[in-house]
């Protein structure tokens, strides 16, 4: 067995779409481009296809590292290249910026062709159905009738049960991770504080904030802050931080005087810096509105009958985010409809943010799976 | 698990064409393997044990990781056309609830239990010594076993709680025991159901 190595160095494409999108909000996009990345080889028959749908904050740059910038490697660099988990020498993976997004793919800081200026707050409202659909186009584009998976975490878990929904016939396998069939009331409570602190920012500007030369910073640190106590664990917060004081005793002051404090201030700034807010904003809307089983009047067994892939659902036992018992549900569901599905609950202290750690139990459960997916070998 | 496979023969024979079976504590998944192999049939393994999961999954079959002491809330009544325990009821706390639970979500159920009255057991005990064997192989400190009964015991409960033996038998090391299995068999195996 050779040593798990790295894709190496990648490059992304981008691909034009001139054929109109019709949105869920309503809202339509007369075209629009998709950035992307690829790993290994598409096969012959073009059955090896895998595509990695990511989360809130992620991109498609998912594995490797690219040559004018050796550090910045793929967030899933751990699973996917050769001999990983998603082992690109039996797949093609693909990773894509999702619609809205501000790592290239079209998105509020796009340039708006009806206006020659950036959307901005003009940007319509886009849905994990939506970027689904943007996705089967590139799907189209790059001869991909079938994918052998459909792979994500969190929220790009949420893609993945919805493209075996809106194309129940072009997933063999979809590997939903850390996620849920719909947002908790409590979910969306966090989203909206996120979002306020956005929204109430004087520099947010109702969404045109680049017109006046200026981000939302503050509110954007703070979303992230928020957000990032909802990612971890009481359990991981409390050994990696615990109580620590900076100068190891008070000093009664509002610096950031207690490590998590200091962490979660570091966090936000770094974040602010590269993240755009409207992006942010569209993100947790479509988080908060991805509920598959409302046209079924909440019946989340009727809403699944559709899918015909195989599943793997795993979740993490300090997830308090997207805990096991939201697991549970998506599973009860497949199996009410007799679908080939199994379910691992990871042993880990990580919290919500175990989806993306290299913990020997889960990347074996996911190599297990993987690996059992038959495609034709390259030629 | 291969020296097992007279267990599975025997079950394989009371599950039709096609059915659908749940598997308690299904190991590395051989049992659903086989059964899928040769009966084409619809199979959900239950494990807690992480490196049991892995290995389900790469047997092919479905797996999933539920802790078995906590009942099986998530499945449905009369789901399954059988579900099954082999060598795992004698692990478990909660003895009657979750055979209580394997007749809710099943039409009938199937069990495999080692025999503590088994005539070696027996004599291990004559001699001072808890019984070690091909069937508890563990020592007394190390065992993940929790209760200990007999195959005498097992259909005294049965009949305590309503529970209908439709079939058992016993072997003694893979050979079916014609008479007096409480005393010859060192493993029982029961098909379990409820009157109608």
């Amino acid at each position: 067995m050779t040593q798990p190595q790295s894709v190496g160095v990648v490059t992304p494409r981008t691909q034009r779409f001139t054929e109109p999108l019709l949105l869920k909000s309503g809202g339509r996009l007369e075209e629009y481009e998709l950035v992307f990345e690829t790993y290994g080889e598409l096969n012959a028959d073009r059955s090896n296809a895998v595509l990695v749908c990511h989360a809130l904050s992620g991109s498609h740059h998912v594995a490797g590292y690219y040559a004018d910038a050796p550090d910045n490697v793929g967030w899933w660099d751990n699973l996917v290249g050769p001999g990983k988990p998603l082992d690109t020498r039996k797949f093609f993976v693909i990773g894509v910026n999702n619609l809205g997004g501000c790592y290239g793919s079209t998105g509020p800081t796009s340039i708006d062709p009806a206006t020659g200026t950036s959307y901005g707050a003009n940007f319509p409202f886009v849905t994990v159905e939506d970027w689904v659909a943007s996705q089967a186009r590139l799907a189209d584009v790059l001869g991909i009738q079938q994918f052998a998976a459909v792979v994500g975490g969190s929220l790009g878990g949420m893609q993945a049960l919805s493209w075996t929904l809106q194309y129940p016939n072009r997933v063999a396998n979809a590997a939903v991770i850390a996620a849920a069939p719909k947002l908790s009331a409590e979910n969306i409570a966090f989203n909206e504080v996120a979002r306020q602190a956005i929204l109430t920012d004087p520099d947010y500007h109702d969404g045109d904030y680049t017109a006046h030369g200026v981000v939302p910073e503050r509110g954007l640190r703070l979303a992230r802050m928020v957000g990032h106590i909802t990612y971890l664990s009481d359990d991981a917060m409390a050994e990696k931080f615990g109580r620590s004081l900076r100068h190891g005793k008070q000093v009664f002051s509002y610096e950031a005087e207690f490590e998590i404090e200091s962490y979660l201030r570091y966090q936000g700034k770094k974040f602010a810096g590269y993240f755009d807010a409207n992006t942010y904003l569209l993100t947790t809307k479509a988080l908060d509105y991805f509920d598959p089983a409302f046209e079924y009047g909440g019946n989340l067994p009727a809403a699944l009958s559709r899918a015909q892939a195989d599943f793997l659902v795993v979740s993490f036992s300090t997830d308090w985010r997207f805990p096991p018992e939201r697991s549970h549900e998506i599973v009860q569901a497949l199996l009410h409809n007799r679908r080939s599905v199994s379910y691992a609950e990871i042993d880990s202290a990580a919290g919500h943010d175990s989806f993306l750690l290299n913990d020997a139990i889960y990347h074996g459960v996911l190599s297990a799976y993987f690996d059992r997916i038959k495609v034709t070998a390259h030629v | 698990m291969s020296k097992l496979r007279y267990d599975f023969q025997a079950i394989a024979e009371w599950i039709g064409e096609g059915e659908t079976v749940l598997d308690l504590g299904c190991g590395d998944g051989s049992l659903l393997r086989h059964l899928a192999d040769t009966r084409g049939v619809l199979g959900y393994g239950v494990e807690a044990d992480p490196e049991n999961v892995k290995a389900s999954i790469r047997n092919g079959i479905n797996v999933l990781q539920i802790d078995l002491e906590r009942g099986l809330a998530g499945f449905e009544d009369g789901f399954f056309d059988h579900v099954v325990m082999s060598f795992s009821l004698q692990a478990i706390h909660n003895t009657i609830g979750i055979l209580t639970e394997m007749l809710r979500v099943g039409h009938e159920a199937v069990v495999s239990f080692p025999n503590f009255a088994y005539w070696r057991h027996r004599q291990a005990i004559l001699n001072g010594h808890m019984p070690v064997s091909e069937n508890l192989p563990h020592q007394w400190y190390n065992t993940p076993n929790v209760r200990f009964f007999t195959i005498a015991d097992f259909e005294h409960l049965c009949e305590m709680n309503g529970i209908v033996i439709r079939d058992a038998i016993g072997f003694d090391e893979g050979v079916r025991v014609r008479e007096e299995p409480n005393f010859l068999a060192s493993v029982g195996l029961f098909r379990l159901g409820r009157e109608h």
